[in-house]
């Protein structure tokens, strides 16, 4: 039933097509395709967060977007005061915008983190249904306000007139600034790799497999969710902020739950709980959209179609259709 | 032993579920190195009365201490750090990994902290070997690496034990462990019960009154929620009252 050098093999795949297809794109003179490879790369980043808390922790977060609006508001906010000259706070002391990356990145990623300690302290409480519910009403309660507060454009939302800078590369050059997300997103599926080998990874799947056992052995369950639902909204905070960037733009659709569903889409698409799920659902996600989205507007319809198809017969998502179902050691 | 101070005891502890009183003033001790069966007939109480003491319910009222530690408002997860090894009536495991692996995690809790994040678990020797060492005490190293789901019903039963084993507990909670096992299958862990006491004292509950004669120091019988009689296995045979309530028939 196992093959994990299969899997391997798909992954390497998936990574390398993901590498080429921007470089193919500019030689051909469409750069275009540079722009949906690095929104392949992005979104897969959101995916990754929502299925270290899906796929490891069986968390089923309905309200992701909240995560990835933050990353990208915190990304938005920052460009703005700082291409404005205004400081964002000048008491007790002063704080600037910037368009630094790598301070802009850590910040998305801190904002989202807090926002999921607070909504995670609250809806970790419950499970199933109630859950779902739950993770739902704060991402609209996020997104509802962003839609009335004036001061970032509301439901306009916020432009990023020069995309954010990062040290020696010119990130408007739309092959670099692909390469930055793609290096982002190997990077942290390394790290989501090691996570779900550690102990704390063990305790995770054990918490979604079996909680009463999980208590039974001394581990509060509650904690270990508490913590992975944490680092997964960071992950969707980084890829937020990426967003932001890649379309010098961010407003509360970012927020929506149009945008949780779609997140919870990439992971279902691509498999759950699979390493690279995210990246081959995202990537299938981008595909339909643009081949069926020239057609027609509903092109929706076949991805609900495929998503259908994926739920009712290949439990383990495209990942899993050629792997086969996932292992433990 | 009477000059023994107690591991576990258990004061007037009541709780009830609407005006159903499923655990109804009861009263126990466990002294170290004794097996204390609790038995009773179904929906007696005895599984509420192992979920208060385990913290799975929070009992009405009444106290129930451990290691001199008043449990009041502990959870699950801190009580079993504080020593109770616990196995479920009907298993519990995690299904999807491997006999090994959920032995194992019950070593990592053991050994610290489970915010450990980048230390691989499956080159980890500290908790491989010392899981490895549970799974054959109880005669499971062969089926190590077999997920819990593919385990056959007896092998879950030694399992559950394993991991309350790798637990080091200072006292078992084991709830029917006899439950759905063949005749030798009874018969091999009711000699394995019969060492085990000296490593830390059982709370048993069991079905099984061939393993509770054998087995058990001290008998409290449970009926409705009740203590209706505690002593030795002779006293409790010649009980009248168990007789009636309980034994019935097998008894005699």
């Amino acid at each position: 039933m196992v093959n994990l050098s299969r899997e391997n093999g798909f992954n390497f795949l998936l990574a390398a097509g993901l590498l080429i297809i921007p470089f193919i794109a500019q030689s051909m003179d469409e750069p275009f395709g540079i722009t949906l490879a690095t929104r392949v790369a992005v979104l897969a980043l959101a995916g990754v967060g929502l299925n270290l808390a899906l796929g490891s922790g069986g968390l089923v977060s309905f309200g992701h977007a909240a995560f990835f609006g933050l990353g990208g508001y915190v990304a938005g906010i920052l460009a703005h005061h700082a291409l404005n000259y205004e400081p964002i706070m000048l008491s007790p002391f002063e704080i600037n915008g910037t368009t630094e990356m790598l301070i802009i990145w850590p910040l998305a990623m801190l904002v989202s983190g807090l926002a999921a300690l607070l909504i995670g302290y609250f809806s970790l409480r419950t499970s199933g249904v109630y859950f779902i519910m739950i993770t739902l009403a704060f991402a609209q309660m996020i997104y509802y306000f962003a839609i009335s507060w004036p001061a970032y454009g509301g439901e306009d939302g916020l432009p990023i007139y020069l995309r954010n800078t990062f040290p020696g590369v010119n990130t408007m050059d739309p092959i670099s600034f692909f390469l930055i997300a793609y290096v982002i997103l190997l990077l942290v599926i390394a790290l989501v790799h090691v996570l779900n080998n550690s102990r704390f990874g063990a305790a995770l799947q054990a918490a979604r497999q079996n909680d009463e056992r999980l208590s039974a052995v001394g581990i509060a369950p509650f904690n270990i969710r508490l913590v992975a639902f944490v680092i997964s909204a960071m992950i969707t905070g980084l890829a937020g902020a990426l967003q932001a960037d890649l379309l010098k733009f961010v407003d509360p659709s970012a927020l929506s739950w149009h945008m949780s569903g779609e997140i919870m889409i990439f992971v279902i698409l691509g498999g759950v709980g699979r390493l690279f799920g995210p990246v081959a659902g995202a990537a299938l996600f981008i595909l339909f959209e643009s081949i069926f989205g020239g057609m027609t507007e509903y092109w929706m319809l076949f991805l609900g179609a495929v998503l259908l198809i994926v739920v009712l017969f290949a439990r383990g998502g495209l990942v899993g259709f050629i792997a086969g179902k996932a292992r433990h050691g | 032993m009477a000059d023994k101070k107690p591991i576990l005891t258990i004061k007037n502890l009541y709780k009830s579920f609407g005006a159903l009183k499923a655990t109804d003033d009861v009263s126990l001790d466990l002294y170290e190195g004794e097996i204390h069966a609790l038995i009773g007939p179904n929906g007696a109480g005895k599984s509420t009365l192992i979920k208060q003491i385990s913290g799975d319910y929070q009992s009405d009222s009444g106290s129930i201490h451990f290691l001199d530690q008043d449990l009041a408002g502990l959870g699950v997860a801190e009580r079993a750090r504080a020593g109770l090894g616990r196995t479920f009536q009907v298993s519990s495991l995690a299904l999807e990994f491997s006999a090994l692996r959920n032995v194992m995690l019950a070593v990592q809790s053991k050994s610290g902290s489970s915010f450990k994040f980048f230390k691989s678990v499956q080159k980890d020797a500290d908790l491989i070997e010392p899981a490895m060492q549970m799974l054959k005490e109880v005669g499971l190293e062969g089926r190590a690496d077999i997920p819990a789901a593919e385990l056959s019903h007896g092998e879950r039963r030694q399992l559950e034990v394993a991991i309350a084993l790798a637990l080091k507990p200072k006292a078992f909670l084991l709830d029917e462990p006899m439950a759905g096992l063949g005749p030798a299958g009874s018969k091999n862990l009711t000699g394995f019960l019969d060492q085990l006491r000296h490593q830390a004292p059982i709370l048993l509950v069991e079905h099984d009154m061939d393993a509770v004669f054998a087995l058990a120091d001290r008998i409290s019988v449970l009926v409705y929620g009740r203590i209706i009689a505690a002593g030795t296995v002779d006293e409790i045979r010649g009980n009248p009252l168990v007789r009636e309530a309980y034994l019935g028939e097998e008894a005699s």
